[in-house]
């Protein structure tokens, strides 16, 4: 176990006169002036059912960069957090996917506004977690324009991926994409930003609500994500977001009995073996995306929404006046 | 014209008395052995093993067909191995054609495969006539139109076949399910080893004798009988690229265990327990007929059968009514015979597994109703049962029976009936009838089922996608839809 003290790296923790604020001091030791003010530190909490609480099982861990400097006390979440964010997930999952379609893309334009608003903030925490200016601000620049790609696809992916049938009887027959329900994910665990939104996206594109496990060695941007997403107009419970070990928690996401798909993107054969067998308990779809570099354009297509999407079919029969058969 | 409440009760007694039409047994030849189709070979097991498949309407035997082992199973992956290079290489529109000539053939054959399917499976021959056989032929013909179309299916992306499949079919709709397979599998460039359920390999068989006739190059298609270790070691296999499977969500939980520490593909077509909805606006006779035909077609052996019926309460008196009378019309007895409803039980196994829920359904404390019809004394056959007064908890109206028997069920409101048909861990299929086409739609959007029939039942078309939600499985059978879980989308 850590100890509760944390180090912070300068860049975030040095006060603008250039004086180290004490960390356990009081905050009135320290002179309430601009120049020199005790910065407030961030709780990175998890994010589920719209709330942002501290993991139930009291347990944490430390976040880290490479050069050894302490970034954080993270939530090291439980089995126990990720049942209650799949309560919540699945509160949210009927409201969620029953918005209308432009509805859900307006909201997703949100959390992208939100993020470009945060820019600077999150470019902060890349560069703590070992990101040159450039990368960091490359990775924010990616994340903001993948949210604005599925933000348009919310309301198109269906006309792409929808039919009408033209079957042999009388009947009106039709076929459509509809979210599979609740799915959990483990997102992309070398990424801190965008492995994270390009998992999270076309799942909620698509209407289904998640649980998402956010990258254990580069936990902050999953946490201060959580906060843009909360300010995002998206309802509570649509994305529950968890910090914590792949090891422990993968084996959860994956027998779950009411999630209904998993999404994997590790490359770990034994990890994924494990997952499948689980996921065939209630026959959770399972997708596993390995290989796949987030940063670039083939980290974004409306054939990732349909992962996560089932066809449903629908008969009608056309009633026959006048001759002439009806049909389509 | 007539008002719901003064329709006359049909009687029935004169109903019953259709003179004999029996369908003759001359119209199919089966042979008394049949070897294993392999390599567009038919050769002999080297398990030197044979099982007999029997008539279920009168207990005769009709052939023995070889057991694969493990060892056979491997040269028929080796043998599609060896036709898919052959196969995937060759241009879509010869291999279109190669699938079309293998729908007209089975066109031309009709009759003969209608009679052997009810020989075998123990359907009414009306259904293998007018629907297995029929059904058969144009899905090889849809798909067949798909082989040098594939590039226009999938928006931006280049299609490439994944290999070898792995096919493993049921015992409810022997021929139909082997085109279900084949016909998607071939069109995107696959090569296939089909393997017919036990009980009812004879038109699988036969469809590999049309498949040698039709010249398909060897390999392409191979078609091996046996039972659950001749699956298992199918699925098993290290060379095949993908499994498809249809039958019980139980097996299909196996499948995706066996097969998780693998790159193989999977398609699982499950079990189900369909709700069918009737709301007080739906026209009530109608509505009727569609439940009869929604529970007892093929003896209910149908995954999608609409095994539930809610019936809102205002209606609920008279459909219950109905359904009795009807039911009571039903004629059962001699699959053979064209007059016949309901055929004989596939197999004494499922009779048993039928027979168990009804007594379950019993000692549960639901009320039985059955047609008084005589039972023919050899073979396996189960009346048409209807059950009401059954609760949400109730195992047979939890578990699915596949078999002639309906669980009856009353609402009040439009969220209770969904909140109920949506408590299920299948999903595969669910019917609403209503008037009222805002409703319709209400409903259709809201229940968790691949297939949703309002105002219709059990319609199936080449065209139109198949396929469950939740426990049902995944991956979807026909139309466009049903080309992905063939394909590598690059």
């Amino acid at each position: 176990m850590a100890t509760s003290t944390i180090k912070k790296p300068q860049s975030k923790i040095k006060s603008t006169n250039g004086v180290q604020a004490k960390q356990n001091g009081h905050p009135q030791a320290v002179k309430p002036t601009d120049d020199d003010r005790l910065k407030v530190l961030k709780t990175y909490k998890i994010y589920v059912g719209g709330q942002f609480p501290r993991t139930e099982s009291g347990r944490y861990y430390v976040a880290q960069n490479s050069k050894g400097e302490q970034l954080a006390n993270v939530c090291l979440s439980s089995r126990k957090d990720f049942r209650d964010a799949v309560g919540a997930a699945r509160g949210a999952q009927g409201g969620w996917a029953g918005k209308a379609a432009n509805n859900r893309g307006q909201i997703l334009y949100r959390i992208a506004e939100m993020l470009e608003g945060r820019r600077a903030q999150f470019i902060d925490e890349l560069m703590q977690q070992d990101a040159t200016k450039q990368a960091a601000e490359a990775e924010v620049n990616i994340a903001v324009d993948r949210l604005i790609h599925y933000a348009g696809w919310c309301d198109k992916f269906q006309q792409l991926y929808s039919s009408v049938n033209p079957v042999a009887s009388s009947h009106f027959n039709f076929s459509v994409p509809e979210p599979t329900g609740v799915v959990s994910v483990i997102a992309p665990q070398d990424s801190s930003l965008i492995g994270l939104v390009s998992v999270i996206a076309p799942v909620i594109a698509g209407g289904n609500t998640c649980i998402v496990l956010g990258s254990y060695s580069k936990p902050l941007c999953a946490v201060t994500f959580g906060e843009v997403i909360n300010s995002s107009d998206v309802p509570g419970g649509v994305v529950n977001i968890l910090t914590g070990k792949v090891a422990e928690l993968a084996p959860y996401f994956a027998d779950h009995m009411d999630v209904n798909a998993m999404v994997y993107c590790e490359a770990d054969a034994a990890t994924t073996k494990m997952i499948k067998e689980k996921a065939a308990m209630n026959l959770k779809r399972v997708i596993t995306y390995t290989g796949k570099n987030w940063i670039t354009n083939e980290g974004q297509s409306p054939y990732l929404i349909m992962d996560t999407q089932e066809i449903k079919t629908t008969w009608h029969p056309i009633e026959n006046i006048g001759g002439a058969k009806a049909g389509y | 014209m007539a008002k719901s409440s003064n329709t006359l009760k049909l009687k029935f007694d004169s109903a019953r008395q259709f003179a004999p039409a029996p369908e003759s047994k001359s119209a199919a030849t089966i042979k008394p052995r049949y070897e294993l189709f392999i390599n567009g070979e038919f050769v002999k097991p080297l398990s030197k093993k044979y099982f007999a498949t029997h008539n279920p309407a009168n207990e005769e035997k009709l052939s023995e067909v070889a057991d694969a082992n493990e060892a056979d199973v491997d040269r028929a992956v080796k043998a599609a191995r060896a036709g898919f290079k052959v196969w995937s290489k060759m241009r879509g529109k010869e291999r279109s054609k190669y699938i079309y000539r293998i729908a007209r053939m089975i066109q031309e054959r009709a009759r003969e495969f209608a009679v052997i399917e009810t020989l075998d499976g123990g359907k009414p021959i009306r259904e293998s006539r007018d629907f297995d056989v029929p059904m058969a032929a144009n899905h090889f013909f849809y798909y067949a139109g798909w082989a040098d179309k594939l590039e226009y299916a999938f928006p931006n992306r280049q299609t490439a076949p994944l290999g070898v499949a792995g096919q493993i079919i049921p015992w409810n709709f022997p021929l139909l399910m082997a085109a279900w397979k084949i016909a998607p599998a071939l069109a995107t460039g696959n090569t296939v080893v089909l393997k017919p359920a036990e009980t009812t390999p004879l038109t699988a068989l036969k469809l590999a004798e049309l498949i040698q006739e039709a010249d398909l190059p060897p390999g392409v298609v191979n078609i091996i009988t046996g039972a659950g270790a001749t699956g298992a070691a199918l699925v098993n296999h290290p060379d095949v690229n993908k499994i498809a499977f249809t039958g019980s969500t139980d097996v299909g939980k196996i499948i995706q265990r066996a097969i998780a520490g693998t790159n193989k593909k999977a398609t699982l077509e499950l079990g189900g327990k369909a709700a069918n909805i009737i709301f007080d606006d739906a026209p009530i006779d109608q509505a009727v007929e569609g439940v009869i035909n929604g529970i007892f077609f093929n003896q209910g052996h149908v995954c999608c059968a609409g095994s539930r019926l809610y019936v809102q309460e205002s209606v609920y008196d008279e459909v219950v009514r109905k359904l009795k009378d009807r039911l009571e019309t039903l004629i059962l007895g001699d699959p053979m015979d064209k007059n016949t409803d309901i055929g004989a039980i596939n197999s004494k196994e499922q009779l048993a597994q039928i027979h168990k829920y009804i007594e379950i359904g019993k000692k549960e404390g639901a009320e039985m109703f059955t047609n008084n019809c005589k039972l023919p004394g050899k073979g396996y056959f189960c009346r048409p049962t209807l059950f009401t007064n059954v609760a949400q908890s109730n195992r047979i109206a939890q578990e699915e029976i596949f078999g002639p028997v309906l669980a009856i069920q009353s609402f009040r409101t439009d969220d209770e009936v969904i909140e109920k048909a949506n408590n299920s861990p299948y999903g595969l299929s669910a019917g609403v009838w209503t008037d009222k086409g805002s409703k319709i739609f209400n409903l259709t959007t809201k229940l968790r089922a691949g297939v949703v029939w309002a105002n219709t039942f059990n319609q199936f078309d080449p065209t139109s996608p198949f396929g469950g939600y939740k426990e049902s499985g995944y991956g979807r059978e026909g139309g466009l839809h049903g080309l992905l879980p063939y394909l590598n989308l690059q």
